[in-house]
């Protein structure tokens, strides 16, 4: 079981405390209904699905609620870093190579 | 007595204290400290199994977690049964049964050894080419006959009457195996002050030091070193010492399983203790002192009783004091055959020959065997052996060039066997380090790897005892973060080298003569190499086609053979060949301790409503809902459910029911922005709900598919009381959560659960009015002063209250809201009422019937997450004039625009007495040919009493605008026709809401 670090509350707690919530820094769009079909569609189902590092958002839901986003890698499973929700995302090239 | 091949001394067995145990039903003894398989030896049993495919006579043929043969049953009593233990691994204790498997009718003679005389006719991928044609006879012949033939132990039918414990450990550093590089890790570890767990899946620590009796450590016989190193572990409290204890799996984060086996060895153990428990390790850093497995050699018929590794035979002369035979024959490309054999000369045990099959052995154990006189045949192998259940004889050849000349017959009653050993590697792999090929000593090595993980001693390929320690001590002290500073003086040890992959050469006939590469699969030489030679090339390919590595010792005495058959047929380097993948569990492991206490009433949590005890008191009849149990009925004596809940219908309509709706899911919104949150997010406008009224509000996910349903209620100017489904309240809420922290952060709300803080009483019919009156403290319930979808805060018999004015029935009712702890009076106060007034109290199967005659959907059984508002009837509650709210644009996508979209409707049956089957598919036409699409599908029937006829709710595609068409729904007994009718079927013009 990974342990995975909450922003908030500032310590590493089992994943099972943990609710995963898909890919992180995708913004509704401000106004849907000025969008075409298309890039509407883009944003509902298109998702990175990346090898290597990600940005995606958990959710500490057995512990104090909040949101927040994390970079993982999706190949060993490790949690690179994370970080409160609005906050920028990450350079992951950077984290990349400065992980291998 | 504790055996007939028992020596009179050696060894780490008490011979003072036999211990009494049956196998098959024979009586046995064996001494305190055997295992199951070195009692068997100890009574000169070998033989003690069938073979998997071809019933083939078995024995022992290790001394470890690799043993690929000697599985058995075991049990203590008809509950206590546990089939499929490795006698190598099983403690003996007093009054222990063990039987033989996969044997009919005995163990001697097995009706299923047929199979054998049979061979050629099971080539490998044998299944892929039999059970082809005809497809029907999967189902009817081919598979009943493999699944009876599968397997090999019987499963208890009993229930487990044992405990199992979980825990969770946390160390600095944990060492797996405590043999001497695992015991020298723990000691240099320790000392810094770390914490250490040490673990070890055998009864006792030391590991392959048990069986030394000649080197000296310190200028100390080896056992005595373990025993100090031992006790000053165990004086330390920083340390966890646990034997018989298995880390059988390993994953991100140091994370180690543990399997703990605690009372399987005790004769009568304490009720108190579990029989096992899984430990749950968090170690910041990890030594691997796995060892090494030693592999058996490949030459025809190697698989007799009383053939054995040369290891397991010392092991099981100098650690358990057991004579493998009384004349033995050793074999093999590696020293260890040596170090057998002169162990068993020490003994006195006759060492017919040793057959090399190197040309020059010349390490120094060959060397001092040849001096004690031993009969050393070089450039020799085994071409076969004979004795039905148990080796009588074999016979040996001269290796020549490519050939092999026939040699000597050798009467012999064991056959100690070596092809080298294996770095045990399974844990490291499983971590996900990377393996290093070794092409000097042809086999792999623990490489890099992304974690605090270290291997010390024979798992990384160190031979030598001095080098094993020393680099114990190193990694223990590195993985605390510490240099190593301690060291060992090691005396009297002889170096042995070789070893080999493959088949032996020999002078058979290589389409009949058989050397098992897996023994527990019995997969042959032949069988791999009949495989690379149909194209199979990758070693996962192998494995499946052939079943090799694929049973219950997943391979550990066989893969490393398997690669070097493959390499050699393709002649192709071992590392282009690949290797299959180590997976937890390491060893078999039982379905008790993954479950710990999760069985029973402890499996799932249970929630239960206020009103549980009173429904339960009335014989209700309950059902699963998520975790809820729901009242489903109020049987009274003699009526069945379908009499029951037609007349708990009947008395809604005609005169009142009460019902338990307190599982709804209950959220408060709260602050100055609530209106404007619930506007984002549900369907319905809210900016201008008076405060006392109340919305069926729909929530759409954002592609505009329902996802919940339920009444909201404006309580004040900036508090909202929102119901959910049942199910769906922590969904909700979860959505909710998201959109407020992560989308709408400016938005000022506070989200509460309040699902478990109200009791929902709902008191429905003509008669709710007068039903409650009296019990609300004042508050007038005219339909004028309390309109349908009203809702206020009063007192409830001086609790405080929220009453809703909310129907799911068609009925006048109301939903009276108490807090949890006055939810029972509150429903006797109310039944006490309603009871005199002709009520009854309703359950969940009767609240589905009702609302379905009214035509309301029920979340996620009209709906399936592809079903959007107008689909069900439901636009209407969409907020035109709103901007956005979720789903909002989706639902102007060109497929949910388009015609043709199924839509809800009633379905009649023609023949009134027919229920349809919900789930039954709908058509146009009564017989239609085999393909044709449907038109849609029953999504709700049932009978109802109020109508004396059968209804049903369907999802159809242009449904609304089949109405009065007559469609079909085909059953297996034929098709039934049914009429497009309204969804609503009782009251339409809504007339009964007021009462």
């Amino acid at each position: 079981m990974l342990l995975i670090r909450c922003p908030y509350c500032e310590m590493e707690r089992p994943e099972l405390e943990f609710r995963h919530a898909g890919e992180a820094h995708i913004a509704r769009p401000a106004d849907p209904s000025a969008m075409s079909d298309a890039d509407w569609a883009g944003f509902l189902y298109l998702r990175e699905n990346a090898k290597g590092l990600t940005a995606e958002r958990w959710r500490h839901i057995h512990g104090c609620g909040r949101f927040f986003n994390a970079v993982r890698d999706t190949v060993s499973d490790v949690f690179v870093i994370t970080y409160k929700a609005g906050e920028p995302k990450p350079d992951l090239a950077a984290l990349s190579r400065s992980s291998s | 007595m504790t055996g007939a091949f028992r020596t009179t001394s050696g060894g780490r067995i008490d011979r003072t204290q036999p211990v009494n145990f049956t196998f098959d039903g024979k009586p046995m003894t064996g001494a305190a400290g055997d295992t199951l398989a070195s009692a068997l030896l100890a009574n000169g049993q070998h033989l003690v199994a069938r073979s998997f495919k071809y019933h083939r006579p078995r024995g022992i043929l290790t001394c470890g977690a690799e043993e690929p043969n000697a599985l058995v049953t075991v049990s203590r009593d008809t509950a206590r049964t546990t089939p499929n233990l490795r006698a190598t691994q099983v403690d003996l204790c007093a009054g222990l049964a063990a039987s033989s498997q996969n044997r009919w009718p005995s163990l001697t003679f097995d009706a299923g050894a047929v199979n054998d005389l049979l061979a050629p006719l099971f080539p490998s991928g044998f299944y892929y080419k039999t059970f082809l044609w005809p497809a029907s006879f999967w189902k009817s012949v081919y598979e009943p006959r493999i699944r009876a033939a599968a397997g090999l132990g019987v499963s208890p039918t009993q229930p487990d009457p044992d405990r199992y414990e979980t825990l969770n450990a946390h160390a600095e550093v944990l060492v797996v195996g405590a043999g001497p590089a695992g015991l020298a890790a723990a000691l240099a570890a320790a000392e810094t002050g770390a914490r250490v767990i040490l673990c070890d899946e055998q009864q006792e620590f030391g590991g392959s030091l048990l069986s030394e009796t000649i080197a000296s450590i310190d200028g100390r016989p080896a056992l005595a070193w373990i025993a100090d190193a031992v006790a000053t572990l165990a004086a330390n409290p920083r340390v966890t010492l646990l034997p018989r204890t298995t880390a059988f799996g390993i994953f991100a984060g140091n994370h180690v399983a543990l399997a703990e086996r605690v009372t399987d060895h005790l004769a009568a153990p304490d009720p108190k203790l579990p029989r096992e428990r899984l430990w749950q390790v968090r170690a910041k850093a990890v030594v691997l002192a796995t060892g090494a497995l030693e592999r058996p050699l490949v030459f025809p018929e190697n698989d007799r009783p009383g053939i054995l590794t040369a290891g397991a035979g010392y092991t099981y002369l100098e650690r358990y004091g057991v004579k493998p035979g009384n004349r033995v024959l050793l074999t093999g490309t590696h020293d260890t055959i040596y170090r057998a054999a002169l162990a068993l000369h020490r003994y006195g045990v006759a060492v017919a020959a040793i057959a090399d099959r190197r040309a020059n052995p010349d390490g120094p154990l060959a060397l001092e065997a040849r001096a004690a006189g031993l009969r050393i045949e070089t450039g020799t192998v085994v071409t076969g052996t004979r004795g039905r259940l148990r080796v009588h004889h074999a016979t040996t050849g001269r290796v020549v060039g490519d050939d092999v000349k026939g040699g000597d017959v050798i009467a012999c009653d064991a056959i100690l066997m070596s092809a080298g050993w294996t770095p045990n590697v399974s844990l490291f792999s499983q971590a996900r380090g990377q393996l290093r090929f070794d092409a000097d000593r042809q086999f792999y090595l623990p490489g890099t790897i992304d974690a605090d993980i270290r291997c010390a001693g024979a798992c990384s390929g160190t031979g030598d005892l001095a080098a094993v320690i020393a680099e114990g001590f190193a990694q223990g002290s590195a993985a605390a973060g510490r240099p190593a500073h301690r060291t060992a003086h090691v005396t009297n040890t002889l170096p042995s080298t070789g070893g080999s992959l493959g088949l032996e050469p020999n002078d058979r006939n290589p389409r009949r003569a058989k050397a098992f590469v897996d023994f527990q699969h019995d997969v042959t030489a032949k069988d791999i190499k009949l495989a690379a030679q149909e194209g199979f090339r990758s070693i996962e390919h192998v494995k499946r086609y052939t079943t090799t590595g694929m049973a219950t010792d997943q391979g550990k005495t066989s893969n490393m053979h398997a690669l070097g058959i493959v390499s050699t047929v393709l002649d192709r380097p071992i590392p282009q060949i690949g290797l299959t993948t180590f997976r937890m569990p390491y060893t078999p492991t039982t379905f008790g301790l993954f479950a710990g206490t999760s069985r029973g009433d402890l499996f799932d949590p249970v929630r239960r409503t206020p009103v549980d005890g009173w429904a339960q008191a009335k014989g209700a009849m309950f059902e699963d809902v998520g975790l809820w149990k729901r009242a489903r009925f109020f049987p009274r004596p003699g009526e069945d459910m379908h009499r029951a809940v037609a007349r708990e219908c009947r008395t809604v309509r005609e005169a009142a029911g009460l019902f338990d709706a307190s599982t709804l899911g209950k959220i408060e919104v709260v602050g100055p922005d609530a209106a404007e949150f619930l506007n984002r997010l549900y369907v319905n406008p809210w900016t201008k709900l008076e405060p006392g009224r109340c919305r069926y509000g729909i929530l759409l996910n954002e592609a505009g598919f329902i996802i919940d349903d339920g009444v909201v209620g404006r309580l004040a100017p900036d508090r909202f009381h929102v119901t959910t489904t049942t199910g769906g309240a922590a969904r909700v809420l979860h959505m909710m959560e998201d959109y407020l922290q992560t989308e709408w952060p400016d938005l000022n709300v506070w989200l509460t659960s309040t699902t478990e803080q109200w009791a929902v009483i709902a008191v429905q019919g003509p008669k709710a009015r007068e039903i409650l009156a009296p019990l609300v403290d004042g508050m007038d319930l005219s339909k004028d002063a309390f309109p349908h979808m009203a809702v206020k805060e009063g007192t409830f018999q001086g609790v405080s209250m929220r009453l809703f004015r909310v129907s799911f029935t068609g009925e006048a009712g109301f939903e009276v809201n108490v807090p949890a702890a006055y939810g029972r009076a509150a429903w006797e106060a109310i039944w006490a009422r309603a009871e005199p007034l002709g009520a009854c109290a309703y359950g969940t199967e009767t609240m589905h019937v009702l609302r379905a005659e009214k035509g309301f959907i029920i979340v996620g059984q009209e709906t399936d997450g592809t079903v959007v508002p107008d689909d069900v009837g439901l636009a209407w509650a969409i907020g035109k004039a709103k901007p956005d709210f979720v789903g909002k644009r989706s639902l102007a996508r060109p497929d949910i625009v388009a015609a043709g979209r199924k839509q809800l409707v009633g379905l009649r049956t023609v023949d009134p007495r027919i229920v349809l089957e919900e789930g039954a598919q709908i058509v146009a036409v009564a017989d239609p040919p085999k393909g044709t699409p449907a038109l849609g599908h029953v999504t709700s029937a049932y009978h109802s009493a109020f109508l004396g006829r059968s209804i049903a709710l369907a999802l159809v595609a242009d449904g609304r605008a089949r109405t009065g068409q007559r469609l079909f729904v085909p059953m297996p007994g034929g098709s039934i026709a049914v009429e497009v009718v309204d969804p609503v079927f009782v009251d339409r013009a809504g007339s009964r809401i007021d009462g």
